[in-house]
């Protein structure tokens, strides 16, 4: 995959725009230490604490309804083959004041309790703690290697070290023989991932089950080896306490952890997780799903895109899409080699040209789109809005893209291109899915487009011409980012 | 997930007469809480033990280790300190924990191997101890001579050798939980909150080893969960100091 270092200013832009407060997930997203979330059979699924979870038709509108025997804490789950392989601890994490703990696994071969496939395996015990060593087996990980397709499982918490354990990926059980490997202290909630030749071990610190008050915040070291040593940025081996920043309390939600990695391939990844509490929801846990960045070869958090007006930018040539309208020259300002003026002369602030200026001169009907020059102009200012009440996608609302102070809308045409049509009907062509790729720039893709079957995206086909077309991860054609108008 | 928040069981042992007893085997104590399936307990095969996490300090000094951690203390066992959860641990809590009187002299002695101490009527010993690791396992000490773990404040000493007056040396110090640290009677270091331990996590402004000794003195408070911590002295570069030497007085008075 194609890797590339986007300049921080881009986030931080983003974040500027962002309004204060973005949310996490729709519906009844409640859940503490969820595993990571899965897809089975066109539905989404997490499990948690106690038992149970919750499903979700489209990534965004979540309920409970997850089915999960066995109890405990901090259950994970990955689908291996065609079949889902659970690990939950059948402890608490010194639930009573013990740290005697079980790791189990089972299988199912489907997660939606309403098929007549549901059934659980019985459950195997794949790790544990005595509760006087170093280690106390709760909060269980899968992870399967892809370079040799080895199945691995992290386990612990901050009483003594976070283990990890090979298992065989048919059976689900320990490989005969292996024993257990010290991979960090200091923290819980563990989970591997691997890109470009480095494992990754991320892992809740700070303080749980404390709502408002938690300090909760997932780190992250790295190795070349599956069973480490895992250093920080700093060097500092999670041995000793180390792990970079992946995320923290943000907006009106604090405390995240349990990570849990979503690769959807064309440089789009998420990882799902759950905060300690949501502000806006009484201070109750809730499940989030955030866009994963790479920045110079460690993971952090993407921005929970929520909307605003901003300048859709090209990645191909820098261009701003904007309406196919007459240019609308600004008045004031010098001009020619005199622009400097001379010293001593006013300066007079110059407005902003304004919308009323000029959109009195344009089409009543649909307008063609282009990429020009950025000018700060109204025909080139858009309006990022979430929809509400229309469901979404992985971890985001479907989006509406309209020239700012208008209903001049970006639509997707029978013909695969694009235009702006003159009002909003919320029609699936007008519904916009805008995921952040893993190096911070933005993929924007229509709901559907009419009369074709095709995931397209917006395209800068040429340099100064969008269209729709199929995501080319390896090239900028198809890369935006959203800037401060 | 662990619920910091749980109760706190506060365990009265035996303190063992001998402390060579203390390392006879493999540490084995239950936190607290009833059996589980797979648990383990004490048993004569499994004594309580400060091994392997801990062997007696020698007469002999010792550097510290390449990474310039300190492993040679005097550790006081734990006075009783009780609290359910870390998140009490503000800056004003354990200024108020730490500066309160729990034995004479306090904030200048330096005690041999085997001082007695009383607080709250509890006679409390001083063992001058290495420990085998970077970090000193605080509640491996604890359990190792049958005290107890959770809800308590541990105080530490060390003697610190300089060849040569050192300027511009920080303290480096990470603790489970909260702490405070002094230098030569000087507060060095205060990590405050429901802290992990991590290293270099909190450093004191630059000091000034004197030729000859220096006193390092910690106070570490703990509610549920682990307990330890990590000391080092770096240089202007962060890069550890490690041309010093420890040395404690093993012999009781």
């Amino acid at each position: 995959m194609k890797m590339r270092i986007l300049a921080t200013v881009v986030p931080v832009t983003l974040l500027l725009c962002l309004p204060p407060s973005a949310r996490a997930l729709e519906g009844e997203p409640f859940i503490h230490d969820p595993s990571t979330v899965v897809e089975c059979e066109g539905k989404y699924y997490t499990f948690g604490t106690g038992g149970g979870g919750l499903i979700s038709e489209d990534g965004w509108t979540w309920r409970g309804g997850a089915v999960r025997p066995g109890g405990g804490a901090a259950p994970d789950v990955m689908k291996i083959g065609d079949r889902y392989l659970v690990a939950y601890g059948a402890t608490g994490g010194g639930l009573g004041g013990g740290h005697a703990g079980r790791i189990l696994t089972m299988w199912n071969k489907t997660l939606n309790p309403e098929s007549p496939d549901f059934k659980y395996s019985e459950p195997v015990v794949v790790a544990s703690s005595d509760g006087v060593e170093d280690c106390d087996a709760i909060d269980p990980s899968l992870f399967l290697d892809p370079n040799d397709g080895r199945l691995w499982l992290t386990y612990g918490t901050y009483f003594g070290f976070i283990r990890i354990v090979e298992l065989d990926p048919k059976t689900g059980a320990r490989v005969p023989g292996n024993e257990p490997v010290n991979i960090a202290i200091d923290c819980e909630a563990t989970a591997l991932i691997y890109r470009d030749g480095w494992y990754y071990l991320l892992g809740t610190h700070g303080t749980c089950c404390d709502g408002v008050n938690s300090t909760y915040n997932i780190r992250v070291g790295r190795s070349d080896k599956v069973t480490g040593p895992f250093v920080d940025n700093m060097g500092i081996d999670m041995l000793r306490g180390g792990g970079k920043l992946v995320v923290a309390a943000n907006g009106r939600l604090i405390g995240p952890g349990h990570f849990g990695l979503i690769d959807l391939g064309d440089g789009v990844q998420k990882f799902s997780c759950h905060y300690e509490a949501d502000l806006d929801r009484g201070g109750r846990s809730v499940l989030d799903i955030r866009a994963l960045l790479w920045k110079d070869g460690w993971p952090v958090a993407g921005e929970q895109f929520m909307g605003a007006v901003f300048q859709i930018h090209s990645e191909r040539k820098g261009y701003a899409l904007e309406l196919a309208v007459d240019f609308v020259r600004m008045a004031g300002g010098r001009r020619g080699g005199r622009g400097a003026g001379r010293s001593g002369e006013p300066l007079t602030p110059i407005p902003l040209q304004t919308l009323a200026e000029v959109s009195t001169n344009w089409p009543d009907g649909n307008i063609g789109l282009r990429l020009g020059d950025y000018m700060l102009r109204p025909h080139q200012k858009w309006a990022v809005t979430p929809v509400t009440n229309a469901g979404g996608y992985l971890g985001s609302p479907w989006f509406k893209i309209t020239i700012a102070g208008t209903d001049r809308t970006l639509t997707a045409t029978a013909d695969r291109e694009v235009v702006a049509a003159p009002a909003f009907t919320g029609a699936p062509e007008q519904l916009w899915r805008i995921d952040q790729l893993v190096d911070g720039t933005f993929r924007i893709m229509p709901k559907a487009v009419p009369g074709c079957d095709e995931p397209l995206a917006l395209t800068a086909i040429g340099a100064s011409t969008p269209t729709l077309a199929k995501f080319d991860p390896e090239s900028d054609k198809a890369r935006w980012t959203f800037r401060a108008p | 997930m662990k619920m910091h928040g749980k109760i706190v069981i506060l365990s009265i042992g035996v303190l063992s007469a001998c402390s060579t007893a203390l390392f006879s085997a493999d540490s084995a104590a239950p936190p607290g809480g009833g059996p589980r399936p797979g648990a383990r307990d004490y048993t004569p095969e499994h004594p309580r033990s400060l091994a392997p996490y801990f062997v007696p300090a020698t007469s002999t000094p010792r550097a510290p280790d390449k990474d310039g951690f300190l492993q040679r203390w005097l550790l006081l066992e734990p006075i009783r300190k009780p609290n359910r959860s870390n998140i009490v641990f503000t800056d004003s809590y354990i200024r108020d924990a730490f500066y309160t009187e729990y034995f004479p002299n306090q904030f200048t002695v330096v005690p041999r191997h085997g001082d007695k101490v009383t607080v709250a009527g509890e006679e409390l010993a001083w063992h001058a101890l290495d420990t085998t690791n970077f970090n000193v396992k605080l509640f491996r000490f604890a359990d190792g001579v049958n005290k107890p773990t959770y809800g308590v404040i541990f105080w530490a000493v060390t003697v610190v050798h300089c060849p040569r007056e050192m300027r511009d040396v920080r303290l480096a110090v990470g603790s489970n939980s909260a702490s405070m640290w002094w230098v030569n009677g000087e507060e060095a270091v205060v990590l405050s909150g429901d802290r992990r331990m991590v290293m270099d996590d909190g450093v004191s402004r630059r000091l000034t080893l004197k030729e000859g000794r220096n006193i390092v003195r910690g106070a570490v408070i703990n509610g549920p969960g682990m307990s330890d911590f990590c000391v080092r002295f770096i240089d202007e570069n962060g890069d550890p100091i490690t041309d010093l030497t420890l040395n404690v007085e093993t012999v009781a008075n």
